[in-house]
C-alpha cells in the first residue's frame, strides 16, 4: 500500500524540484542566513532573528508553493486517478511529493549557512535543530492547508489570494488581535485565553515552542512569563507538540476527504 | 460492455447528463458524439471514476462503479489535450504508470516507434510541442494492452501522417477484439472505423445504433452530413 504511495510521490517530488521555485527559496533563505551570520555575529541574537525570518517565510512560502503545486499538478493528478490506484493513496503520494521537497528546501536553506559557517559546534547547536524542526513542521502544516485551499478553489487566482490571506491572518493579524483583547481585558482569565489563542495559531506555537527552549522567554515579559510558567515543563512542550502536530492531521484529514469526493 | 443506466450529474447549477441511459457494445467501435458542451467529457470521465454520478449506476464488463480502482487496469485513456507535468520526461511518467498497475507490465511501445518519438521521449514534456505531447499522451493510453480504449479527441493536434497512424493502430485494436470509445469533431475520420454511434445532447442519449443506420434513417451520405442532421433535427428527435 504505501509503495504504491512511494512511487507516485517520486514524480510529484521530481516535478517540484526541477521546477525552479524550491532552488531559489533555499537560496534566498541561505543568502539571508549567511547575512545575519556576517552581521550580527552567529550568537543568540542571530539565531532570534533567523527564528523571526523562519516564522514569518516558512508558512508564506508553504501556503504560496503548496497552491502553485497543487494546481499545476492537475493534469498529472487526471493521469494518475486513469490509472487502477485508490484515490486515498494518490492523496498521500502527491502531498508528500509536494510537501517533503518543500520542507527539505526550507531547512536545508536556512540551516546552510550556519553549518557552513561551523556553528554546529557551538553551545546554540541545539537552537539550530529545534528550529530546522520547527521549519519542517511549519512547511508541512502549510503545505496541507495548501492543499485543502488549492482542492477546495479551482480558479488558481482566488486559490493563491485565499492562501496569502490565510498567511497575513496568521503572521500578521492575530498577534495584532492578541494584543488588544488583552490591553482591553486585562486583569485574570487573560492567561487561559492567551494559552487558548495561541494553539489556535500554528506559528505562535511554534514561537513558543522555540522560546522555551531559550532564556529568551524571560525577555518577552508578561507573556513570556506566563507561557514559561505554565508551559515550561516537559509535559506543556508535549502539550505544544501535540498541539502542532493536531495542526498538521487537521487539514490533512480535510483535504484528504476533498480529495476522495472531488470531480477531476 | 459498458452500461450506463439512469446516470445524472451535474456541476453547480448545470445539468450536464440528466438520467442517461446507454450502452457501449464490447468489441466495437463506438463514436461519441454530439453538440459542444453536450457532456462528452463528463460521459468518458464517469467511466473513468474520475467524476462521480450524482445518482444512477455505470458498469464497466459487470463491474459496477463503487469507487474501487481496480477495473482501470483494462482501460486505456487518452485524455483531451492532454497537458503534461512539464518537467517530467515520457519515459519517466510511462516507467511509473508501468510500476502502479497491479501486475508487473512492461510497456508496449510499438506506437511509439510508429510515431518516431525515440528522443522526444527523453526530454521534458514542457519542451515538447502540442503535437509531439499528444503522440505521448497517445503511447500512454495503448502501453498496457487495455481492453477498453477511452479516446477524446485524440488526432486534435497531430499532422496527417501521425492522425493515419493513430487511425490505424485503432483498427488493429478492434481487429483484435478491443472496445474503443472516441470522440472526435473531425466526423469523415470517425467514418473511417466508427462501428457504432452514440449522439449525446441535452444531456442524453438522442439517438444510438450502427453507423450504417445512422445514414440510412437521416437519408445522408456520410456520418459528418447524418450527425448534422441529428443536431439540427434534434429537437425533434427529443419528442420522438
Amino acid at each position: 500500500m504505501t509503495s504504491i504511495a512511494v512511487r507516485l510521490l517520486v514524480p510529484a517530488a521530481r516535478e517540484a524540484v526541477r521546477g525552479r521555485w524550491l532552488a531559489g527559496l533555499a537560496l534566498a533563505l541561505a543568502l539571508a542566513g549567511e547575512l545575519l551570520i556576517r552581521f550580527g555575529g552567529g550568537g543568540a541574537t542571530t539565531v532570534v532573528s533567523l527564528l523571526d525570518i523562519a516564522l514569518v517565510v516558512t508558512p508564506l512560502a508553504a501556503l504560496v508553493v503548496g497552491t502553485m503545486q497543487v494546481h499545476n499538478a492537475r493534469e498529472m493528478t487526471e493521469l494518475f486517478l486513469a490509472q487502477p490506484i485508490g484515490r486515498g493513496k494518490l492523496f498521500t503520494g502527491l502531498f508528500l511529493g509536494t510537501a517533503l521537497p518543500l520542507a527539505a528546501a526550507l531547512t536545508i536553506g536556512l540551516l546552510a549557512p550556519f553549518a557552513w559557517h561551523g556553528l554546529f559546534a557551538t553551545p546554540i547547536a541545539g537552537t539550530l535543530i529545534a528550529l530546522g524542526g520547527v521549519t519542517c513542521a511549519l512547511a508541512l502544516i502549510g503545505s496541507a492547508l495548501a492543499f485543502v485551499i488549492a482542492l477546495n478553489a479551482d480558479d488558481r487566482v482566488r486559490a493563491l489570494g485565499i492562501a496569502l490571506a490565510a498567511w497575513l491572518v496568521g503572521a500578521v493579524l492575530w498577534d495584532g488581535v492578541i494584543l488588544l483583547v488583552t490591553m482591553l481585558i486585562g486583569g485574570r482569565g487573560v492567561d487561559t485565553a492567551l494559552l487558548i489563542a495561541l494553539a489556535l495559531n500554528p506559528i505562535d506555537l511554534s514561537r513558543v515552542l522555540l522560546l522555551l527552549g531559550t532564556d529568551a522567554a524571560a525577555l518577552f515579559g508578561y507573556t513570556g512569563a506566563v507561557v514559561q510558567h505554565t508551559l515550561g515543563t516537559a509535559a506543556g512542550r508535549a502539550v505544544l507538540i501535540a498541539a502542532l502536530a493536531l495542526w498538521l492531521a487537521l487539514p490533512l484529514w480535510l483535504a484528504a476527504r476533498t480529495f476522495k469526493k472531488k470531480d477531476f | 460492455m459498458i452500461t450506463v443506466a439512469g446516470v445524472t450529474k451535474q456541476f453547480g447549477r448545470r445539468v450536464v447528463l440528466q438520467q442517461l441511459d446507454t450502452q457501449v457494445v464490447s468489441g466495437r467501435v463506438t463514436a461519441l458524439v454530439g453538440p459542444n458542451g453536450a457532456g462528452k467529457t463528463t460521459f468518458l470521465k464517469l467511466i473513468l471514476g474520475l467524476v462521480r454520478a450524482d445518482a444512477g449506476s455505470i458498469a464497466v464488463d459487470g463491474h459496477i462503479l463503487d469507487g474501487s480502482p481496480g477495473y482501470r487496469a483494462q482501460i486505456g485513456y487518452m485524455p483531451q489535450m492532454a497537458r503534461f507535468p512539464a518537467h517530467l520526461t515520457g519515459r519517466e511518467l510511462l516507467t511509473t504508470l508501468a510500476s502502479l498497475r497491479p501486475v508487473p507490465a512492461v510497456p508496449d511501445l510499438s506506437l511509439a516507434e510508429a510515431f518516431d518519438l525515440r528522443d522526444a521521449f527523453d526530454r521534458p514534456l514542457g519542451t515538447l510541442s502540442g503535437g509531439t505531447r499528444q503522440k505521448i499522451n497517445a503511447v500512454m493510453a495503448f502501453a498496457f494492452t487495455p481492453q477498453l480504449l477511452i479516446l477524446d479527441e485524440p488526432t486534435a493536434g497531430l499532422d496527417p501522417l501521425a492522425a493515419r497512424v493513430l487511425k490505424d493502430r485503432v483498427l488493429v485494436e478492434r481487429e483484435a477484439g478491443k472496445t474503443v470509445l472516441v470522440t472526435s469533431h473531425v466526423l469523415p475520420e470517425l467514418e473511417e472505423f466508427a462501428d457504432d454511434v452514440l449522439f449525446l445532447a441535452d444531456g442524453s442519449a438522442k439517438w444510438q445504433g450502427p453507423a450504417r443506420d445512422l445514414k440510412i434513417v437521416t437519408g445522408q451520405h456520410t456520418l459528418e452530413r447524418a450527425v448534422a442532421h441529428l443536431l439540427s433535427h434534434r429537437a425533434m428527435l427529443a419528442v420522438a
